[in-house]
């Protein structure tokens, strides 16, 4: 009963560690925001009570800087409303929802993913495993990601949907162009992590190539394939998005950034935006909770996990 | 010609080529027969380590032959003749002590109950029954490299090939260490090859003494142990112990050019 007690104490200690530096930035990031969101949009405001002859001071000027329709930058509250509106208010099936868009995002970000993560092990076993494959694939997967992605994604969806494939798919190879990078370089380092002596070690042992692989480089790398995941998921939901603006997709967290600038929607922007952040952070987390309990189920020390 | 575990003929190994070249041995030709215990000892770049890697077929001499028990040192390693174990314990983190131990056993496929039985026999030995389910990181490092030890004792190869196990341990626990080696060499009636930096370690354990010196790595004397193989830590106040130290740093000194070595 005690060692529960003590046990929640600490659990409670670290969250408050943890969450209560995060806490000050974002206090100190809506001070910031609200001082940019006055600022910015008093000389629309002052412009407005002119042509319509209303008298003003500055009490009035602040509160209405606050509750425009299309704000050149809309407060924290107005988003918030927003976000509420259509997440909590709005039926996910509904077009408005942002629940239904996130998850369209979601989907192929989560696809884009694994396939990046597939990809990208494959590459680091070959590229570990065979120098030649080194010396042939390594400048060409550099060289992948020197190409800006808003050139080469509407080339993508157009070839792709040329070929007969639209809607999830070539969102998602986005994705995967994007996220199968941080993969093999994480996994590279991680298959070649091994001390020297810990490969002689198993070379006394008369052990084959895939004895080694398996029993000393593969889980060796472990750690360092967590560490490329957190940054994959990352950018594969970049990937996401970046594949939903050329292509005048109509779902997604894209479309609604498309569709909130045609308009002038600032407001939808940036709740959007929030929401896509939002997502990114929970994402990573989750691969960061996933890593930490494998390590700690291999055997890892607190340190190394 | 079945009682020489080792035997080396002018082995010679080089590294690099032209103007990089380092011979790292020169002239090699010893014999260790089974059931002794010799230590290599001398000072960096002597050649001790070199020679050990090539009786373990880690690396190939340039020239010169070298025999373990009768045969190349990479048809030995095919026979699994040799256990290797190295300056640092080398566990893998991800594997608990007894899982660490059983890795050799399963690369070699030997089956479920043989390991279990292999584990905690190879454990007994060294002493750290009772620690099977702990992991690496929750060990000291005299336990470490005791489960070091374990693990290239499992396999029951008659000869223990050793790389200054003890070089990064302190001076109290290695003493402990170096008791229950004798201990366990007594009782297995293994073949140790054993390298050190230490005087005192290496005239304490070993029946044979071979003392290198470096540029080019070579053997500059061959000492017999007159000790019985049963001893304690006290030989080391006796007259024999201290005068055989002395050869063992004289031996050291003869090969040692100061002007040539820069550190």
């Amino acid at each position: 009963m005690t060692t529960m007690r003590i046990r929640a104490k600490k659990f409670l200690k670290t969250i408050a560690g943890k969450i209560l530096p995060i806490l000050t930035i974002l206090v100190l990031l809506t001070v910031v925001w609200y001082f940019f969101t006055i600022y910015l949009n008093s000389a629309m405001q002052i412009d407005k009570y002119d042509k319509q002859g209303i008298s003003w001071n500055i009490s009035k000027l602040v509160l209405d800087t606050m509750s425009q329709e299309r704000p050149k930058l809309p407060a924290p509250h107005q988003i918030a409303e927003e976000i509420w509106e259509t997440t909590v208010e709005k039926k996910i099936t509904s077009k408005r929802s942002l629940i239904y868009h996130s998850s369209i995002t979601l989907s192929s970000t989560i696809v884009g993913f694994i396939l990046g993560t597939v990809l990208g092990v494959v590459l680091a076993v070959s590229i570990v495993e065979n120098r030649a494959m080194e010396s042939s694939l390594m400048p060409w997967i550099i060289a992948s990601q020197t190409i800006p992605i808003l050139a080469i994604a509407p080339m993508i969806i157009v070839v792709l949907n040329s070929l007969g494939f639209s809607g999830l798919l070539p969102k998602a190879l986005i994705s995967t162009y994007l996220s199968f990078f941080p993969i093999v370089v994480g996994m590279v380092k991680g298959l070649r992590s091994p001390d020297i002596i810990l490969v002689d070690l198993m070379k006394t042992y008369n052990s084959t190539k895939v004895d080694i692989f398996f029993k000393l480089r593969l889980p060796a790398s472990v750690p360092f394939l967590f560490t490329s995941m957190k940054v994959a998921i990352a950018i594969s939901l970049v990937g996401a998005i970046v594949g939903e603006l050329p292509t005048g997709a109509v779902a997604g967290l894209g479309a609604r950034l498309l569709t909130g600038s045609y308009y002038g929607q600032t407001i939808q922007i940036w709740s959007a935006l929030i929401m896509a952040s939002i997502l990114a952070a929970t994402l990573v987390f989750s691969i960061q909770a996933i890593g930490y309990l494998v390590s700690k189920k291999m055997g890892y020390s607190n340190e190394e996990a | 010609m079945t009682d020489k575990i080792i035997s080396a003929k002018n082995v010679e190994l080089k590294f690099g080529k032209g103007s990089e070249e380092v011979v790292a041995l020169k002239n090699i030709s010893l014999e260790v027969g089974a059931g002794e215990f010799v230590s290599f000892i001398g000072p960096s770049g002597c050649g001790k380590t070199t020679f050990l890697r090539t009786v373990a077929a880690l690396e190939n001499p340039t020239s010169g032959q070298i025999l373990v028990n009768g045969v190349s040192p990479d048809e030995a390693r095919t026979n699994r003749a040799y256990g290797y174990v190295f300056q640092s314990a080398g566990l893998y983190p991800w594997r608990n002590i007894s899982k660490n131990v059983s890795l050799p056993l399963e690369i070699m496929n030997y089956s479920r109950e043989e390991i279990s039985k292999r584990v905690s026999e190879s454990l007994n030995l060294v002493e750290l029954n009772g620690f099977e389910k702990k992991f690496p990181w929750q060990l000291s490092g005299g336990m470490q490299q005791r489960a070091s030890i374990a693990r290239a004792l499992s396999f029951d190869a008659d000869l223990l090939l050793m790389d200054e196990p003890f070089g990064a341990l302190d001076e109290i626990v290695r003493d402990h260490l170096n008791e229950q080696l004798l201990d366990l060499w007594q009782k297995t009636g293994k073949t140790i090859c054993f390298v050190t930096h230490s005087i005192p370690e290496a005239v304490f354990l070993s029946t044979k003494i071979v003392v290198m010196s470096p540029r080019p790595g070579r053997i500059v004397d061959v000492i017999e142990s007159p000790f019985p193989s049963s001893r304690s830590l006290e030989i080391r106040d006796s007259k024999e112990f201290i005068s055989i130290s002395q050869r063992v740093r004289e031996g050291l000194r003869s090969g040692y050019d100061h002007n040539e070595n820069k550190g």
